[in-house]
């Protein structure tokens, strides 16, 4: 196979990369920055649907849910996008008009990818042309494993292309891909094939996102801007469910890449259930004691 | 024709999401002085002398600790000495493992005290005393609880008998860690104590005594005796001991056995070192930054493994330099008691002025310093954790031990060099092997004249391993069944 990329993918050693993961979790936020953290998490989020059973209705409630999370008094901002499939992007565009939050559709035969890539530039195409701002795609996990490293970059570049002035997520199903060298090696490879953001997961294979997976992408974008000066994004989605793992995230991201991606331009959350917690703690922080979750509107 | 000037991209650490302070809250009452602890008992000193303790994040006095003159030796001997033939040496050893059971089960549940203990006496982080000195301190007792009625098994066909009394002089750098490796196997195998902490980090100790005395340990077994190293001298000089146990400088080492030899006495040294960190070109990169600054910067340097020399493959050297530098940026220095800091005070006014002494020598030799950049509190020892570029072996960096958060950075091109630089000390005590290449990892293990070996990765620690140095870094092993030998005779 004759494929390389411009810039080196050095090795990672899969117990160093999880011990400073869990370095991570053992930084202890505090009154203003645990504030700072929680109010970021919620801009930084996807707030998401990816069911068969996803209506028109449920896609209102989670809009709404997007444009004014909780009560004014909390002063929490609006969510960073709200994600749906293309069936249902034409519906998020008009519920979240003049909100200025984007939308984000999965396309190109989401969640496997196993579909013919014709199809899945169309499946591109139309999410864009319903007005979809932001494309999630699947990268071929299949070609990855099978060596194909040619066809995953071009399938890349080609949907880069589809998206026109969307902004491209490439997820590479990193419990499928498994290793810590794949992830670090494919994150290189969809940031050269002109990816804007990557994302570890779809949300359907367990393990969805980990601390150090999302390390890893991090410390891949971290050093594609050191070499070149461009900022590429990272999406942790899947499996992120209460806001002490959100802070964990930013803990990294802070002292990883530093301050430039701490803002949802550069780093988001792919999560349903994750916002409810985040409030609950909000809530708390404000009212200095626990709400039931009842206490809290469901997305 | 003039190029453009390119601005390199860099990354900026600055405010966003600054870390709020967060201060360990559990209460600790320090106590205004601590006696000796002879024959099971807290006694004030025959000799009437209290020193200052100070807490090096503030340079403030904060306890008195009883000074111990020969009187007080004489009698803590002679209480390790009765205990040995009337209590503790004739116990059926599973009895003696039942009480090392309970005082690591002690151990657990104070560990949150004596870990603020630990920070506020020696200046390390909270984090550390937490997360490593403590969880360790009750590994190694549980560990040699379960050798003390199984010590057959660990020597084959031979019949282990205990010593007698053992004479054990520790460092201040992990003050209850030292006192555990020595204190645990020297009981599991039937041999009572007197022990002489660190003149600077007494404290621990003396709370660890509480715990003896909690658990019912038969008055004598352990025995404290705190002072300056004239103190140390003098046990390990007294008639009544039959082991010397040391931890500490290469220096007071070599007074310890000219002082021991010629007699009964054995003697087990565990002193210092400036170990090697051999990265490779083919590294995990963004782990090998981690295990080098964990080389280093782990408790402020203060630590006899420490990997002080840095040999890169000179291909990737400034690569690695860069990605060491802006690591550096992200330490956090300060308040150890903040369960944030990376890093916290240096232990005592006198080794501050050592390490200054030496960084000063770095820059008079002409070695590039790199330092952070961080604020560092008001009060207090404190030292910036920093590396120096563009040393070579004969620079006193690179060969004195600092015992401070100061690295050297060298250059190798070949391995057949990493090795004969990395060998290039009087010191053996550990390394450490960056590389993706397993192969490579055991033969380069194999060439390096050092005790302890970690390969991609650095200060892992278990009491079922064993320590200890090569050269002038010491002899004898500490953990695991090596560290058995040094407390038995072999019949």
């Amino acid at each position: 196979m004759n494929f390389s990329l411009q810039h080196p993918v050095p090795p990672v050693d899969q117990v160093g990369a999880e011990a400073r993961a869990a370095f991570f979790t053992k930084r202890s936020l505090k009154n203003d920055a645990k504030r700072a953290g929680l109010r970021l998490a919620v801009s930084m989020m996807d707030l998401t649907t990816l069911e068969g059973a996803d209506t028109k209705g449920k896609v209102s409630q989670l809009c709404r849910k997007a444009r004014q999370p909780m009560p004014a008094r909390y002063q929490c901002p609006p969510c960073g996008a709200v994600c749906v499939y293309p069936n249902l992007v034409a519906h998020a565009v008009k519920e979240l008009a003049g909100s200025g939050i984007p939308v984000a559709s999965v396309a190109t035969g989401f969640p496997s990818g196993q579909y013919p890539l014709e199809l899945r530039l169309a499946d591109t195409r139309h999410a864009v042309g319903e007005g979809a701002a932001e494309i999630d795609m699947v990268i071929s996990r299949g070609a990855f494993l099978e060596g194909d490293f040619v066809r995953v970059f071009d399938e890349i570049a080609a949907v880069k292309e589809a998206c026109g002035g969307a902004l491209l997520k490439v997820i590479f199903e990193t419990g499928e891909l498994q290793t810590y060298d794949h992830v670090r090696f494919v994150s290189q490879l969809a940031i050269e094939a002109g990816a804007d953001f990557i994302k570890t997961s779809t949300g359907k294979v367990a393990p969805a996102a980990t601390l150090a997976v999302t390390l890893v992408m991090v410390e891949a974008v971290r050093d594609y801007f050191l070499a070149t000066g461009r900022r590429i994004g990272v999406k942790p989605a899947g499996g992120i469910r209460t806001a002490k793992e959100a802070l964990h995230y930013l803990v990294m991201v802070k002292e990883t890449a530093g301050d430039d991606w701490l803002t949802p331009e550069r780093f988001r959350f792919g999560a349903s259930s994750l916002l409810l917690d985040v409030e609950m703690q909000i809530a708390r922080m404000e009212e200095g004691r626990y709400q039931s979750a009842e206490s809290f509107a469901k997305g | 024709m003039k190029q453009p000037k390119k601005t390199t991209p860099d990354l900026t650490f600055a405010a966003a999401l600054d870390y709020a302070p967060s201060p360990e809250t559990f209460p600790v009452t320090l106590k205004k002085r601590y006696e000796l602890f002879i024959d099971g008992r807290f006694v004030a000193p025959k000799t009437g002398k209290y020193f200052a303790s100070v807490n090096p994040a503030t340079g403030k006095r904060h306890t008195l600790i009883a000074e111990a003159g020969k009187a007080d030796l004489d009698a803590a001997v002679k209480s390790a000495h009765r205990a040995f033939e009337k209590t503790w040496g004739p116990m059926a050893p599973a009895e003696r493992g039942k009480y090392l059971y309970r005082i690591a089960r002690l151990l657990q549940e104070k560990a949150r005290e004596l870990a603020v203990l630990e920070t506020m006496d020696g200046g390390k982080p909270i984090r550390e005393s937490r997360d490593f000195d403590l969880p360790l301190v009750a590994a190694h007792f549980f560990h040699h609880a379960g050798w003390a009625d199984k010590l057959e098994y660990a020597f084959p066909g031979r019949k282990p008998t205990p010593i007698g009394v053992a004479a054990q002089v520790i460092p201040w750098n992990f003050p209850l860690l030292m006192a555990a490796w020595k204190i645990a196997p020297a009981l599991a195998c039937g041999n009572t104590v007197v022990l002489k902490p660190a003149e600077t980090t007494s404290v621990t100790a003396l709370h660890l005594a509480e715990i003896f005395q909690e658990a019912g340990l038969p008055p004598g077994v352990v025995n404290l005796v705190t002072g300056p190293g004239e103190t140390g001298a003098a046990l390990v000089a007294h008639p009544g001991i039959d082991k010397v146990a040391f931890t500490g400088s290469t220096e007071v080492g070599k007074r310890i056995a000219a002082a021991v030899a010629g007699t009964k006495k054995r003697l087990t040294l565990e002193l210092g070192g400036k170990a090697a960190n051999l990265v490779f070109a083919d590294a995990p990169l963004d782990e090998a930054v981690e295990g080098v600054i964990n080389g280093i910067y782990f408790n402020q340097g203060h630590v006899c493994c420490a990997g002080s020399r840095l040999l890169v493959e000179e291909s990737i050297h400034d690569e690695f330099v860069a990605r060491l530098g802006r690591r550096l940026r992200t330490l956090r220095v300060g308040d150890p008691l903040d369960k944030n800091t990376d890093v916290g005070a240096i232990n005592s006014k006198e080794q501050l002025g050592r390490i200054t002494t030496l960084i000063g020598s770095g820059i008079e030799e002409g070695a590039e310093l790199h330092e952070s950049s961080c604020a560092l509190p008001g009060e207090g020892y404190w030292c910036r954790p920093c590396f120096f570029t563009g040393v070579t072996p004969a620079h006193r960096i690179a060969r004195e031990e600092i015992f401070g958060p100061v690295l050297g950075v060298m250059t190798f091109r070949t391995p057949s060099e990493a090795v004969q630089k990395a060998n290039d000390t009087c010191y053996g005590l550990s390394a450490g092997i960056w590389t993706d290449k397993g192969s490579r990892i055991f033969k380069i293990a194999s060439q390096l004249k050092a005790g302890v070996i970690w390969a991609n990765t650095y200060n892992q620690f278990d009491p079922a391993s064993p320590f200890g140095g090569y050269k002038e870094s010491g002899f004898g092993r500490e953990g695991g069944r090596q560290g058995l030998a040094a407390y038995v005779k072999l019949g």
